[in-house]
């Protein structure tokens, strides 16, 4: 990666650490100031690699896409754990543990990783183990209808291949720039 | 100003329905895999909802310090991306050790 | 106004109470790890209500530095215990 892509991470990540820095303490005289740019300084020049990965010039329309995509995830954490409270507090406590496997095209970790943690607070599923080399997950799901929805409908992965610009096979789903 | 305390209680009574329930099911449920959906999944929206209760209460009862939220935010963050990832490693971390899924009809484990 | 977070923090206790009883019975390691792991959760929750009912903000900075020490642990015993070590 040449020198112009590595400044724009270093740039992104000094912003995003310094406004923390800002937030935090709350105090805006000049020693602390200075005392925050020295601080995020050093951490940037050891971790700068490691948020925004060099090259990667859709960072922005990522990061705008993710904020779209959060409000559907919050409802569907509500109703997941609704689902399962009806399933520890029914009397007969239907449950009937199933493992399944489905591969999805998606490849750069920050997905990968997004992915895993919608399937876990999703209603009835846990990511139980992802290979990176070929997009494959295994999920335990707590009964047929939760598991089902994850592997005959995908909805949700085709929701997080639109968030990092992946395009989905087999339908005509255009990769939008 | 009534509202906010009725809207403070129920977003609080909420979070801890939610939590108890987590609780309930990790001492009901038959298996260590269907303990970890109901503790992951109810244990973080449980804190998640006390906390956004109590950001309320603090907009509304201490308006001088508008910073301080800011770190609840940021608690709230935290747990909804942490304690999932600690739930998915601790059943990779099973699976790969060799624990036995439950399937209908066993006995509790 | 301050007895609902009283009434709110005995709850929690007792929900870690809950928890307490599957760290002493739960068969194996497995499930005394996910017990630890959610009194860990509770007791941020319950650090934030302590915070609110005796008016003193210090007790948030304790949750979050708590919240981040509670998932280092809990990943890097799920790691030990997949491996058998934790490096190399």
């Amino acid at each position: 990666m040449n020198r112009g892509e590595k400044t724009f991470g270093i740039l992104i990540t000094f912003g995003i650490l310094f406004l923390f820095w800002i937030l935090l303490s709350g105090l805006f005289d000049a020693f602390h100031l200075i005392a925050g740019v020295i601080c995020t300084g050093i951490v940037t020049l050891i971790s700068h690699d490691l948020l925004v990965k060099g090259g990667d010039k859709k960072f922005i329309g990522k990061s705008l896409r993710l904020f779209w995509y959060i409000p559907w995830e919050l409802w569907q954490i509500v109703l997941a754990n609704i689902d399962v409270a009806i399933r520890v507090l029914h009397p007969k406590m239907p449950i009937d543990p199933l493992i399944i496997e489905f591969e999805t095209p998606l490849r750069s970790d920050f997905s990968l990783v997004t992915l895993a943690n919608s399937i876990t607070l999703t209603p009835g599923t846990i990511t139980i183990s992802v290979e990176p080399e070929k997009g494959m997950f295994r999920v335990h799901g707590i009964a047929k209808e939760p598991a089902d929805a994850l592997l005959v409908d995908q909805t949700m992965q085709k929701k997080v291949a639109e968030v990092f610009f992946v395009e989905w096979p087999g339908t005509d789903q255009p990769v939008k720039t | 100003m009534v509202v906010v305390v009725v809207i403070v209680t129920l977003f609080l009574a909420g979070g801890l329905f939610f939590t108890l329930v987590g609780s309930i099911g990790l001492l009901r449920f038959p298996d260590f895999y269907t303990r970890l959906h109901a503790t992951g999944k109810c244990d973080t929206l449980g804190t998640g909802l006390i906390l956004i209760g109590l950001i309320i209460h603090h907009l509304f009862h201490y308006s001088g310090t508008p910073l301080v939220p800011v770190r609840l935010i940021f608690l709230i963050f935290f747990i909804f991306i942490a304690n999932p990832a600690a739930t998915h490693a601790l059943m990779k971390a099973a699976y790969e050790v060799g624990v036995k899924p439950w399937k209908l009809g066993d006995e509790r484990r | 106004m301050i007895s609902v977070f009283l009434i709110s923090s005995m709850l929690v206790i007792f929900a870690i109470f809950l928890a307490l009883y599957r760290v002493i019975l739960g068969p194996g390691v497995f499930n005394r790890t996910v017990a630890v792991n959610v009194i860990g959760t509770k007791t941020i929750a319950l650090l934030v209500l302590i915070g609110y009912y005796t008016e003193r903000p210090e007790f948030f900075d304790i949750a979050l530095l708590y919240a981040m020490l509670n998932f280092i642990g809990t990943v890097i015993f799920a790691r030990y215990l997949e491996r058998g070590e934790l490096w190399s």
